[in-house]
């Protein structure tokens, strides 16, 4: 079959997009690792339910739970997750008291759930 | 989630397979379920659903909340025809987040030159289908006006389900389109179910035209969810 690709930019963007794949990939290669996946969204988020997070022990990560409003804490919380195992549900909202230091400035709710992968 | 999920739910995802991750919020177990599996499962119905709305969300199961993620194979548009209309669908369906392939036997037409940076096959469709098989969430468009290049894929996607078939073709042309199918022995049901002339009815005439008329049918049959046969008005496949 010939099979003419002049650039490979489009397989590469989609490969850089699959954050499953490269939860696979760094798992492979002995990373340990937590899975952050959005499980529910009340009025405007920013991501939608099924969006997922992958974390490493230092804190490298690819994919996105919100516009990246929440992802610092969710990292954080990850890290945890990996050095105890159990995993957790978080909350992130305007409604939330933690607001002032995360939260979704366009005042949406999400719920995270946060595990490890491994 | 285990390894082993990961790998499974990857190699469902690499396949082009449907297919849903269940979790149960309160004890963080966690399932699989496969698209030939659903039926199996104690949350069939909520999985059915999430499936065929294409949205993840939460599910009431025994033991509370359970957490049910939809994984569908991403949305691709397949191009028989290296021809004017193909080099203006090529932006177009980027532009609405689809992935597109061309496929012409006709080297003259499938050039680089002509395509550059698109997945690009100077073979014959069936040669290349038997590689990368058609599925319900790929949509074709066959527009060469060649019944010897058109008319195989065309059978092939009335076979395996595309969520839209379009053929370019004035009805006249349509109409031997339709005979031959006949004589091949295609469904009166499964004829119908290709768009032509081919794209939304917008009095389009030049490629650029007619391009958009075509993407606006095939948005328009992803958005209405057609590559499932109950929302085509068929019966359900057993």
């Amino acid at each position: 079959m010939s099979e003419i690709e002049t650039t490979r930019h489009a397989a590469g963007e989609a490969a850089a997009l699959d954050v499953l794949g490269t939860a696979a990939d760094w798992a492979a290669s002995g990373r340990k690792l937590a899975l952050a996946t959005v499980v529910e969204t009340w009025g405007s988020a920013p991501r939608p339910t099924g969006s997922h997070l992958v974390i490493d022990e230092e804190g490298n990560f690819e994919g996105s739970v919100s516009g990246g409003c929440v992802e610092g804490a969710v990292i954080a919380e990850a890290i945890d997750v990996i050095e105890a195992g159990e995993p957790k549900l978080l909350e992130f909202g305007v409604a939330d008291e933690t607001a002032w230091r995360v939260g979704l400035s366009c005042g949406g709710r999400i719920r995270v759930y946060v595990e490890r992968l491994g | 989630m285990r390894l082993e999920l990961l790998k499974g739910l990857n190699a469902e995802r690499k396949a082009r397979r449907a297919v849903v991750t269940v979790t149960e919020l309160k004890s963080g177990e966690q399932r699989l379920v496969r698209e030939a599996e659903i039926g199996l499962d104690p949350l069939a119905e909520a999985i059915e659903k999430a499936i065929r709305s294409g949205k993840s969300g939460m599910a009431e199961s025994g033991e509370g909340e359970a957490f049910i993620n939809v994984y569908l194979p991403p949305a691709k548009l397949l191009v028989i025809g290296a021809v004017h209309i193909s080099q203006a669908l090529v932006p177009i369906a980027r532009a609405a987040g689809y992935d597109i392939q061309i496929i012409d036997p006709r080297t003259a037409f499938a050039t680089p030159e002509r395509f550059p940076g698109v997945a690009l096959h100077a073979e014959w469709p069936d040669v290349v289908l038997k590689a990368r098989p058609l599925d319900p969430y790929t949509a074709l468009a066959v527009i060469t006006h060649d019944p010897k290049i058109d008319d195989g894929p065309l059978i092939e996607a009335l076979r395996t389900g595309c969520f839209y078939i379009g053929a370019l073709g004035s009805r006249k042309t349509h109409g031997r389109r339709v005979e031959r199918l006949r004589e091949a022995g295609i469904a009166q049901s499964a004829i119908e179910r290709i768009d032509a002339p081919i794209g939304a009815d917008i009095g389009a005439a030049t490629p650029g035209e007619i391009a958009v008329a075509i993407m606006a049918s095939v948005i328009e049959a992803f958005r209405k969810r057609k590559m499932f046969a109950e929302r085509r008005g068929e019966e359900a496949a057993a």
